[in-house]
């Protein structure tokens, strides 16, 4: 269950905890998104957003570390 | 896409299948827990990667299909009131309760309306204060946090005509009951990556050093989901039980504390009826005290209603991973998404409408055959 | 009805199927098929191909003609890159044109809801004029009802049209031959996006603007440069995948579908992702899919390309022969899959 996709933080508005919102960047479209969740994120950070809401930012770091193994796997047996 | 296009690199693919291949000495059986994984498994063809012996069972984490009929009957009870407005996730519009569906009540006149978050539903409410507008909360812990703000902005704002049918359901607790009944196969389970991302962690370490099982949290991309199957398949080949997390760039062992927080507040945990599967101890939410009034069973009044009624459908069995869809008599034939007897076929990312859609002409092994 | 297999055209409907009409009927999925084969096709059809494809093919005289009619019910009227106006002109239009007809005539049928604001007619109106123009086509008899304020949608619209076709040209799925290449002329998804964003007020910034345009032309471009046309169709309502399940089961062929050929522009896919929608599946009201020989297909595809909105165009896939007709999806990590219909409408998705 759960679709949440990764979008980029473009502007954010408001300062008040429950409404505070920014708009999102999904590829080619942006679309309003509650940050409620995510106090940390800043303009520029990537969140996942599942119905409206964004419920984590992305770990840039992580990401990179991520794809780092998943590059260096090999097809021979892993010892 | 960022975040998504490395992930569905196809050349890193075939490289993690053959490794796959390579680790595997004998077989396995894992369960995936989201059907938004199941969802991805299909349309991607991931279980057609793996070796044969590797058999992914697809387990109860579609909130759509366990959500139980009687939710579904009062949903519709209360929207066929006048002036009801209900707001509901599309995936739940065409699911059958004992009767009919959230959309066939909506053919007899009644005003449901498919909203893309519980703020949209409140939006309406804000909209036409002189009408009742019920949201129609399902969902896992994933988005429980969204119907939680939902309350907390009406309660802040003093929005009266909004209400609440919840029917949201906690993961950890249908783990434990799967693994606790006597024909569990699952040796090994990838958890879900987005439930996760909100929940953290923590509480399947217990779960998995009691039931000494491998537990890897895992994303929804092919990359995620291989790379989950491999760590899954490498504690089971090394004879570890942990708790291991791929979706790392999302998910944190203690997840989102904001979110906990706020759900704390306004939902408390319960017992709860899951479709197929039977009732399972605190693996519910509901609302607190302190929100009941906008807890729609109490404003309606509504009592529940009919138990499910039997049909020949085997969703509870195909939710336990003890069968797939193949191995329903009325798969495809008497149950088809057009006519579902059951929510996983109605469900788009239910096991039975997955391999309906995707797979039903095809042969187990993944081969494409002719009908 | 055999065991497992989809739902074919002739099969008696099995108990329980509803008594009353659901939106799903209009979606352009298995149960508006199913309604045509319940309904339409046991009072008006004389021949199993009859009602199939998007027009009819008619010998008036020894002269032939296509014909055509479509209704537009489309909500809100007006949404980014048209309106009800211009999708019903183009809409039809293009319907003459999958028949490999060249576009001469358009009736309008307009049935208004009281308390429809005239200026929003006249725009409609203007809007038919322009796509008429475009389009080379005139618009020559009509008709106007108006119903009770709460009975329409402020305004639907039928457009029925007639052209005129050369001799030998005659492209049906019945003519589609194992070998084949499928071509389609740009980008998918435009259009279903567009008008869901509208409508469900989903706050979308960006270009999605409905791909509405009238392909007479192009297609009349195909056919001058000699090029077999074995069968054209347009993937509306239901998507490309459902156009092309519909051909592949008239044509009783499978057709292979590279997915990597399959042109989707940023917005659609961001859109698409965060809704949870299958691009395959969504409306397109600019685009068609030809069926040429294979030896052609390099040919077509520079016409194709050439074209206003041609970017994108490729060639997406060939015909097999095949016992049982299937449509499979060659998938983007290697794994393929059966494309089926949906049985109604694509909903979005939280799960």
């Amino acid at each position: 269950m759960c679709l949440a996709v990764p979008g980029q933080v473009l502007t954010i508005e408001g300062e008040d905890a429950l409404t505070r919102q920014g708009r999102v960047a999904f590829g080619g479209i942006v679309k309003q998104v509650n940050l409620a969740y995510v106090p940390e994120a800043t303009v520029g950070d990537y969140v996942l957003v599942h119905a409206g809401f964004a419920i984590t930012t992305i770990d840039a770091e992580q990401a990179l570390k991520t794809l780092r193994y998943l590059a260096e796997i090999e097809p021979e047996a892993i010892s | 896409m960022k975040y998504i296009d490395e992930f569905r690199d196809a050349a890193l693919v075939r490289r993690y299948a053959q490794s796959i291949a390579r680790i595997t000495t004998r077989p396995w059986t894992m369960m995936e827990i989201c059907g938004g994984q199941t969802h991805s498994i299909v349309r991607y063809g991931i279980d057609q990667l793996l070796p044969p012996g590797v058999s992914l069972l697809h387990g109860p984490g579609c909130p759509v299909c366990v959500t139980p009929a009687e939710s579904i009957d009062m949903a519709i009870a209360i929207a066929s009131e006048a002036g009801v407005i209900l707001c509901s996730f599309g995936d739940m519009l065409r699911v059958p309760g004992s009767g009919g569906s959230l959309l066939a009540a909506k053919a007899r006149g009644a005003d449901v309306r498919m909203v893309y978050s519980p703020l949209d539903a409140l939006r309406i409410a804000r909209e036409t204060p002189s009408r009742e507008v019920l949201f129609f909360a399902i969902g896992f812990e994933t988005t429980a946090p969204a119907t939680a703000m939902a309350v907390a902005q009406a309660a802040r704002d003093g929005i009266e005509n909004f209400s609440l049918l919840v029917s949201h359901v906690l993961v950890p607790p249908a783990i434990e009951a799967l693994l606790t009944a006597p024909d569990n196969q699952v040796q090994g389970f990838l958890a879900a990556g987005h439930v996760c991302t909100v929940m953290g962690y923590r509480e399947y370490e217990p779960i998995a050093r009691r039931y000494r099982v491998p537990i890897v949290v895992t994303g929804f991309e092919p990359l995620d989901l291989l790379q989950g199957i491999y760590l899954c398949l490498r504690q089971l080949e090394e004879g570890r039980a942990e708790v291991e997390n791929q979706y790392s760039r999302s998910v944190r062992r203690d997840g989102n504390r904001t979110a906990q927080e706020l759900m704390r507040r306004i939902f408390t945990v319960q017992r709860q009826r899951w479709r197929g599967i039977g009732e399972i101890a605190a693996s519910g939410l509901g609302l607190t005290a302190e929100y009941a009034r906008y807890d729609a069973r109490v404003r309606f009044g509504h009592t529940k209603t009919a138990t499910e009624p039997p049909t020949e459908c085997i969703a509870g069995m195909i939710l336990r991973g003890l069968r797939k869809p193949h191995d329903c008599p009325a798969f495809g034939t008497r149950c088809t998404p057009e006519r579902p007897l059951g929510a996983t076929m109605v469900s788009s990312e239910g096991a039975c409408a997955a391999y309906y859609r995707y797979r039903c002409h095809m042969a187990d092994n993944g081969r494409v055959v002719s009908r | 009805m055999t065991e497992g297999s989809g739902f074919p055209l002739t099969c008696p409907l099995p108990g329980g199927e509803g008594d009353v009409i659901e939106l799903a009927h209009g979606g352009g999925g298995l149960l508006m098929h199913r309604l045509i084969d319940r309904v339409f096709r046991p009072a008006f059809a004389t021949s199993p191909s009859d009602l199939v494809h998007d027009g009819a093919v008619l010998d008036i005289g020894g002269a032939r003609f296509a014909f055509t009619t479509d209704s537009y019910v489309v909500r809100p009227l007006f949404f980014p890159g048209g309106d009800i106006g211009s999708l019903a002109v183009n809409g039809t239009v293009n319907d003459l044109a999958m028949c490999g007809a060249h576009p001469l005539f358009l009736s309008a049928g307009f049935i208004l809801e009281e308390g429809l604001p005239i200026e929003q007619l006249h725009k409609v109106v203007a809007s038919m004029r322009a796509a008429a123009g475009a389009a080379g086509v005139k618009l020559v008899t009509g008709d106007t009802k108006v119903v009770e304020h709460g009975k329409g949608d402020g305004l639907y619209v039928n457009t029925a049209g007639i052209g005129s076709l050369r001799s030998g040209i005659a492209p049906a799925p019945q003519q589609v031959r194992p070998g084949d290449a499928v071509l389609l002329n740009g980008d998918i998804g435009r259009h279903g996006i567009a008008v869901l964003a509208a409508r469900e007020g989903l706050g979308l910034e960006g270009e999605i603007a409905s791909d509405t345009a009238p392909l007479a032309a192009t297609i009349m471009e195909l056919i001058d440069a000699g090029i077999d046309l074995h069968c054209l169709r347009d993937p509306t309502r239901g998507g490309l995948a459902t156009t092309l399940v519909e051909i592949a089961e008239a044509a009783q062929v499978d057709i292979h579908i590279d997915e990597s050929a399959l042109a989707i522009s940023e917005p659609v896919r961001g859109a698409c992702e965060i809704l949870g929608l299958d691009p395959l599946y969504v409306a397109n009201e600019g685009r068609f899919v030809v069926f040429v020989p294979s030896n052609a297909a390099e040919r077509a595809l520079s016409i194709l390309c050439r074209a206003e909105q041609g970017a994108g165009a490729a060639v997406i896939g060939q015909v097999e022969s095949s016992k049982s007709p299937s449509v499979v999806l060659h998938g983007l990590i290697g794994a393929a899959r059966v494309l089926d219909m949906l049985s109604g409408e694509q909903f979005p998705r939280i799960c």
